[in-house]
């Protein structure tokens, strides 16, 4: 009888074709959410307004998804035409009727025996493009899974897992290939970001994030420590059709805390990238955290907005950086056009006229330790900002926490950890954070609502005039828009560790979000 | 790209052991020269102390200048236990450290307790006399199961947590040893109703709080007045309390307290 049931719900829901045309114009069909931010540009914004200020205070679970892996989901679900496709940790994913909450199917994978990362074997989500989900998995292969049943269509090797290459990066689907980053920054392996041909799982292209003897920016490696750079490319970014122009960060340079065996800028570690998206081919790059020395990875989600700074209308794109700098860089050129602190941070006197960060004494990690604001995890990290067009105004989750840095040894022995030192919090402080709104074009605070201690939640606005946030005790929260107001809220029982999406169910709106190993989407009811 | 949950550490660690050849550990320490011993001092300092005190005396974190611990009996088996933490504990995998760093870690924390051994002078029978009466301690806290407290912490492991050094100066002035984590609130609702107590739990919405008449839990919106006092202590002084020798029947007491058996 449940067969019975399930293969009506299967019927009555359409699996339709996500053609690259749909998901460059996202936008227009805002009863899905066909990538993972929501659109190219990393908005995070539903243009749905059935939930608003006025009626937000109704919103209840629709129903409740139990993620089956043991280890906490980070992931974004992506949703077309009534299907939710969600990926679980290690790189598993599973097929989910909007209306219903029930399993459609599932993909599952068993790791490789040996198999390691620094920070947990998470996932943060598909890409979908025609009829095939694409994933990538912890063992670091990209594997496309045909979207009606979870079949297996192919099934590529990105790098070895042996040496700590992993994938946790939701992919993105450009035209008719699917680009990937890497991850494995704590295990000195080289840094890449790849596309591959989204029929056949063929390679198009890779761009290598640092680069070896007699290229172009080995330079700012002291000797050869770029044998072990790292710079990995674990979150997704945007893209601008437009432009052709692919957006990627990168990782911190390694190991991770002794700059003193990698003196110089290490590019191209802590950047934003701007790759031909045909070709790979770098057009421009901008360096947030030259020789970093404290794991401010720049792998957060670029926003790609136009808008009038410095007296001229300009493609551009804003960054809310791990460093606690947010930062508006002309997107044609990678110029730096304005930055402005939007966390708590004691390590640099500000950014100079190219946005190179000022740094101040005494901030670098030592063997005793150092005391410095930020955190390792940062003023943000891989949790997504949010642009709202309707409001104008850039939404971060913001950490105002600070940490104490060591420096150690640095020996590589492949497939080892490479960090080279390590830190902690301080003792007897109690960090904090909020959700902060920006002014876009200067990074000026416009509201902030404080939370009780550094969030590890994305945020979404929406047209109906909501930004809705996590905690880390478990709430999942609906701020106004426009003034930050707390509107509604709900105990989910765990940490909210994801980013929220927003999509319609049978012509409903519905709002999705990840909390430890469960998914919650609510309604109006 | 590091983030904070630390056992995902241990599961990576256990995988290094297929290819690191210094992760099965020999029975001795390798690295014992005096260069060794002071770096380990070091990273003892950076990475252990703000637990363990900055000589092992004890804090968060069990006291650790004894020449025996009892989760690690011999050299090999506390360089495990460092560089993989202790699962379900506060004590995190040694994962920023490489394994010639544990061994050097491991080195100092055996220097720690080859110092002499803390005498403890009183009498642990009269101790437990004063413990129920004049201290009137089971008011706030139990000892293997005993007592009606649930106010204070549990002290039927304390012998094994803190020095008698530590106990001594705990009981003299609370509030210079006031355990890590811990945070007094004080609280006056709208209706005027005002609590003091010890805070069990805290999210941005809400609080949860513990005092001599159980537990109670608000919304922030409802309360006139939240603030918290982290160094301070409910916990009362006893120097006027006791005298010299009682003090250290007490200590003598509290240092006996090693598990339930």
């Amino acid at each position: 009888m449940k067969r019975m049931v399930l293969l009506i719900g299967w019927a009555a829901t359409a699996v339709g074709q996500v053609s690259y045309d749909r998901i460059r114009r996202a936008d227009s069909e805002p009863g899905n959410w066909l990538t993972y931010s929501g659109n190219y540009s990393s908005h995070r914004f539903s243009k749905l307004d059935q939930i608003d200020t006025t009626n937000v205070k109704r919103l209840k679970p629709a129903w409740v998804y139990q993620i089956q892996a043991r280890e906490k989901t980070q992931s974004t679900p992506l949703v077309a035409d009534g299907v939710m496709y969600l990926s679980e940790p290690a790189g598993e994913v599973t097929a989910l009727d909007t209306r219903t909450g029930r399993t459609l199917w599932n993909y599952r994978r068993t790791m490789p025996k040996g198999t390691r990362g620094c920070c947990s074997q998470v996932n943060r989500g598909v890409a979908l493009l025609d009829d095939t989900v694409y994933v990538g998995t912890f063992d670091a292969h990209l594997v496309a899974l045909d979207a009606k049943s979870g079949v297996v269509r192919w099934d590529t090797t990105v790098a070895d897992h042996n040496l700590g290459h992993s994938i946790t990066v939701a992919p993105l689907a450009v035209k008719d290939k699917i680009v990937v980053g890497i991850a494995g920054g704590e295990y000195g392996v080289r840094g890449f970001v790849d596309a591959y041909h989204a029929k056949t799982g063929q390679r198009a292209w890779r761009f290598w994030t640092v680069p070896v003897a007699g290229e172009k920016g080995v330079e700012t490696w002291a000797g050869e420590s770029w044998k072990h750079g790292a710079a990995t490319t674990w979150v997704t970014g945007a893209f601008d059709p437009d432009q052709n122009l692919v957006f990627w960060g990168t990782g911190n340079p390694g190991p991770d805390w002794n700059g003193e065996v990698r003196k110089g800028d290490n590019l191209y570690s802590d950047c934003l990238l701007a790759l031909d998206a045909d070709t790979g081919k770098m057009k421009w790059y901008f360096q947030f955290t030259p020789h970093d020395v404290h794991d401010w990875d720049s792998t957060e989600v670029p926003v790609l907005v136009d808008g009038v700074v410095r007296g001229e209308k300009r493609k551009l794109v804003l960054f809310a950086n791990r460093n606690t700098f947010y930062y508006v860089l002309d997107r044609q050129s990678g110029q730096f056009l304005a930055g402005k602190q939007f966390a708590k941070q004691t390590w640099a006197k500000g950014l100079d006229d190219a946005g190179r960060p000022i740094r101040l004494p005494n901030t670098s990690p030592t063997v005793e330790g150092t005391k410095v604001y930020p955190s390792v995890p940062g003023g943000t990290n891989w949790f997504s900002p949010s642009y709202s067009p309707v409001a104008n105004l850039f939404y971060v989750a913001a950490r105002d926490e600070g940490g104490i840095y060591h420096m150690g040894e640095a020996e590589y022995k492949p497939g080892a950890q490479f960090n080279a030192g390590g830190f902690r919090s301080i003792p007897g402080e109690e960090p904090a954070g909020a959700i902060r709104a920006l002014r876009p074009f200067t990074g000026e605070l416009a509201w902030e609502f404080k939370l009780f201690s550094p969030p590890w939640a994305g945020v979404m606005s929406t047209a109906g005039g909501l930004v809705f946030g996590g905690t880390n005790e478990g709430d999942f929260l609906a701020l106004d828009a426009a003034t930050g107001k707390i509107l509604w809220r709900f105990q989910t029982g765990s940490q909210v560790k994801a980013n929220p999406i927003s999509y319609l169910s049978g012509g409903k709106q519905q709002v999705a979000i990840a909390s430890s190993n469960a998914l919650f989407v609510f309604e109006l009811e | 790209m590091i983030r904070t949950i630390l056992f995902a550490w241990v599961g990576a660690a256990v995988a290094l052991a297929q290819i690191d050849p210094e992760y099965v550990a020999p029975k001795q320490n390798p690295h014992t020269s005096p260069a060794d011993l002071k770096r380990g001092e070091q990273l003892f300092l950076g990475h252990c102390a703000g637990c363990h005190g900055p000589k092992g005396e004890g804090a968060r974190g069990p006291y650790l200048a004894r020449p025996k611990l009892r989760r690690a009996p011999d050299d090999a088996a506390l360089f495990e236990l460092i560089r993989d933490g202790i699962p379900g504990t506060e004590m995190p995998a040694g994962w920023a450290m490489i394994m010639k760093e544990v061994w050097q870690v491991t080195g100092y924390v055996r220097s720690l307790g080859r110092t002499a051994e803390e005498k403890v002078p009183g009498d642990a029978a009269r101790g437990a006399g004063l413990y129920r009466t004049k201290g009137n301690c089971s008011q706030c806290h139990t000892v293997r199961g005993q007592g009606g407290g649930t106010f204070g912490p549990d002290l039927t492991e304390i012998g094994t947590r803190r020095s008698a050094s530590y106990l001594r100066a705990a009981l003299l002035e609370p509030e210079k040893t006031v355990p890590e984590g811990f945070v007094q609130v004080h609280i006056v609702t709208k209706e005027g109703k005002t609590i003091t107590g010890v805070r069990l739990n805290e999210d941005t919405f809400t609080v949860q709080v513990r005092d001599l008449n159980g537990v109670h839990s608000f919304e922030k919106r409802d309360l006139k007045d939240f603030h918290k006092d982290p160094g301070k202590s409910p916990m009362p002084g006893y120097r006027t309390i006791f005298t010299a020798p009682e003090l250290d029947d007490l200590v003598a007491y509290l240092a006996s307290l090693r598990g339930a058996s």
